[in-house]
């Protein structure tokens, strides 16, 4: 098999084909370790053994988003670093919402890049989804005020608020997103209820920076991962769990509204190695 | 010069100093260290291996041997072989007639920002850019860069709502090119996985259109180790002439920097470091090779 040669297991072999899929060299060394603490392991059953670990790391059931609350929207905000995916993501999760036969609002709030507004209303268009608009360069939290005023009084089930990309790095950007989320909780002080990170599958170790930062200016609830169809394996969520303990919700895979689906632990572990 | 891997390294042979001479196996327990700085830095796996075997003698050298900070000497000449790789044979824009630029990557790494900050660029040097816009997949990317073009003074080609053939697009933009009296054109193209046969292939057939001087890949320098197969695809179907790389104004270590030159050879011509168009500028191999090992 892939990780002997001969009868002996291939233990670099296998760190490597963990790194490939993003997972990080000391994590990587560190499962090469823990298997080799356990009985009964040779080359035939190390994959199996492998995917156990990680399955191991995830909870069995992927964080679903909570019910509506009574007489109000259920608010998602959809952050994240720039490109990764999250206004496709936004559009995705509102069309699976409303398949569901819910009624969704979406709230375009990057007022910043260009044509980021029309690109959302594309999506609404296309997919029949009413939706709340900035202008441009107007203040993000007051679109998402103004979008959560009118999924109130409407009576909209969920309502989901597109964000610019901003780098982590970014302090006064980061400041931006904290008031978004003081601004939400001024109707619903409970809102919002499900802060969703955007995550590329292609992307390093510096997803998990970005999630602690992230982490730290709105705290997360769950994270999305993109470009799933691609090479990008998406190892990384295994490193945000291991240190924040956010799971994945979802997964983007392809650039199509259909191409979305829940995070289920063992189709994906069985798609890292 | 300061630099946490340095520190440790010379950390580790204080106190080997104490038991004696600094042996060989020492020396290897330092390539150790460096090799995990490279992978966690999103180095590929193979390129780091191969790289360190290659610097593994000058690292090995008397020089090191005999200096009184070893560590800071090993991560050095590390840090210059980086420096070297990335810089090595770079070369500016091929802009003879006719002067066309192409732009291609991954899904949202910045192809349509890079290709308005190069416009920008190129007409701040005095030439006459003009844009086309060749993604005719993503919901409002024309506008996009429509946008971007008019914040910055540059005409821009915009295909007809719902044409869906790249090419006839781009041959309809050199058909509008002859009334623009621009030196230089830079074509947009969509974001595609390089796994997707069929959208690769589309650019393929772009490219064999246009002939283009320049094909440039833009990738984000966050890219962990996919970064190898992207280059490398992207390379074999429509050669590629140089690099971007983009959002270096995020504290990413950018190690796929160094696993796409190593595996094309291909110079990293510019980088990213805004959302602003004016965020970008040639890339300064040095800088990187700091990042990449954490100085
Ligand atoms: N192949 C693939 N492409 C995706 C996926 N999700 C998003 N994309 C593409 O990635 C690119 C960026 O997506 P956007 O939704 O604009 O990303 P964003 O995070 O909103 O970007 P900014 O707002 O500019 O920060 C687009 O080309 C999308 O079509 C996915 O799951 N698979
Ligand atoms: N911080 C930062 N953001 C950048 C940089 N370059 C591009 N961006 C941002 O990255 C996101 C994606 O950029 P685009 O230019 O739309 O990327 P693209 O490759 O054209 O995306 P698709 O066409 O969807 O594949 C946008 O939010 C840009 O503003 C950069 O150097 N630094
Ligand atoms: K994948
Ligand atoms: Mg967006
Ligand atoms: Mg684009």
């Amino acid at each position: 098999t892939k990780f002997s040669r001969s009868s002996r297991i291939d233990w670099e072999e296998l760190e490597a084909e963990l790194v490939a899929a993003d997972i990080g060299i000391r994590r990587a060394m560190g499962i090469a370790d823990q298997l080799k603490e356990s009985k009964g392991l040779d080359a035939e059953n190390l994959v199996e053994s492998t995917r156990e670990v990680l399955r191991r790391a995830f909870p069995s059931t992927a964080p679903s988003l909570p019910a509506p609350p009574e007489g109000k929207p259920l608010v998602i905000l959809v952050v994240g670093v720039n490109g990764t995916g999250k206004t496709t993501s936004a559009a995705k999760l509102a069309h699976l919402l409303q398949k569901q036969g819910s009624r969704v609002l979406l709230a375009a709030a990057d007022t910043f890049r260009a044509a980021a507004v029309e690109q959302l209303q594309s999506w609404a268009d296309k997919l029949n989804i009413p939706i709340c608009k900035g202008a441009p360069s107007q203040d993000p939290a007051s679109v998402c005020y103004e979008a959560h005023t009118q999924a109130i009084r409407e009576g909209f089930q969920y309502l989901i608020c597109d964000t610019a990309g901003r780098l982590h790095t970014r302090h006064n950007l980061m400041e931006e997103l904290s008031k978004i989320r003081r601004t939400l909780a001024k109707q619903d002080a409970s809102a919002p209820h499900s802060t969703l990170l955007v995550v590329d599958a292609t992307t390093g170790a510096n997803a998990l920076a970005q999630a602690r930062e992230f982490h730290k200016a709105t705290p997360l609830d769950s994270v999305i991962i993109t470009k799933m169809d691609g090479s990008g394996k998406g190892g990384v969520a295994v490193a945000i769990m291991d240190e924040m303990h956010i799971s994945p919700s979802f997964l983007g895979t392809g650039e199509g509204a259909e191409d979305f689906e829940p995070f289920n632990r063992d189709r994906y572990v069985d798609s890292l190695l | 010069m300061f630099s946490l891997l340095a520190d440790k390294l010379d950390n580790t042979f204080r106190r080997l100093r104490g038991l004696g001479k600094i042996s060989e196996k020492n020396i290897a327990d330092a390539l150790r260290d460096i090799r995990l700085a490279l992978l966690e830095a999103d180095v590929e796996f193979g390129v780091a291996r191969e790289f360190i075997g290659r610097v593994k003698e000058r690292a090995m050298g008397q020089e090191v041997l005999k200096s009184i900070k070893p560590g800071e000497q090993i991560v050095k000449i590390f840090r210059d072989e980086i420096a070297a790789l990335l810089g090595g044979d770079a070369v500016g824009l091929d802009l003879t007639d006719p002067a066309r630029i192409m732009v291609v990557g991954l899904n949202g790494a910045g192809k349509t920002t890079t290709s308005a900050k190069l416009a920008l660029r190129l007409k701040n040097e005095g030439r006459r850019p003009l844009l086309v816009a060749c993604d005719l997949v993503r919901p409002a990317a024309v506008d996009q860069l429509a946008t971007l073009a008019e914040q910055i003074g540059v005409p821009v080609y915009k295909p007809a709502p719902g044409s869906r053939d790249v090419v006839a697009v781009a041959r309809e933009a050199l058909e509008w090119a002859r009334t623009q009296n621009g030196t230089v054109m830079i074509f947009d193209t969509a974001g595609r996985q390089e796994v997707d046969e069929a959208l690769i292939d589309e650019l393929r057939q772009l490219h064999a259109f246009l002939s283009p001087r320049e094909t440039l890949l833009v990738a984000d320098a966050a890219t962990g180790q996919q970064a190898v197969n992207v280059a490398q695809t992207f390379d074999r179907a429509v050669n590629v002439t140089g690099i971007v790389l983009t959002k270096l104004d995020g504290d990413a270590r950018g190690g796929a920097a160094l696993s796409m030159r190593s595996v094309t050879g291909k110079p990293i011509k510019f980088s990213g470091e805004g959302e602003k168009l004016d965020q970008f500028g040639p890339f300064v191999p040095g800088r990187m090779a700091d990042r990449i090992l954490g100085m």
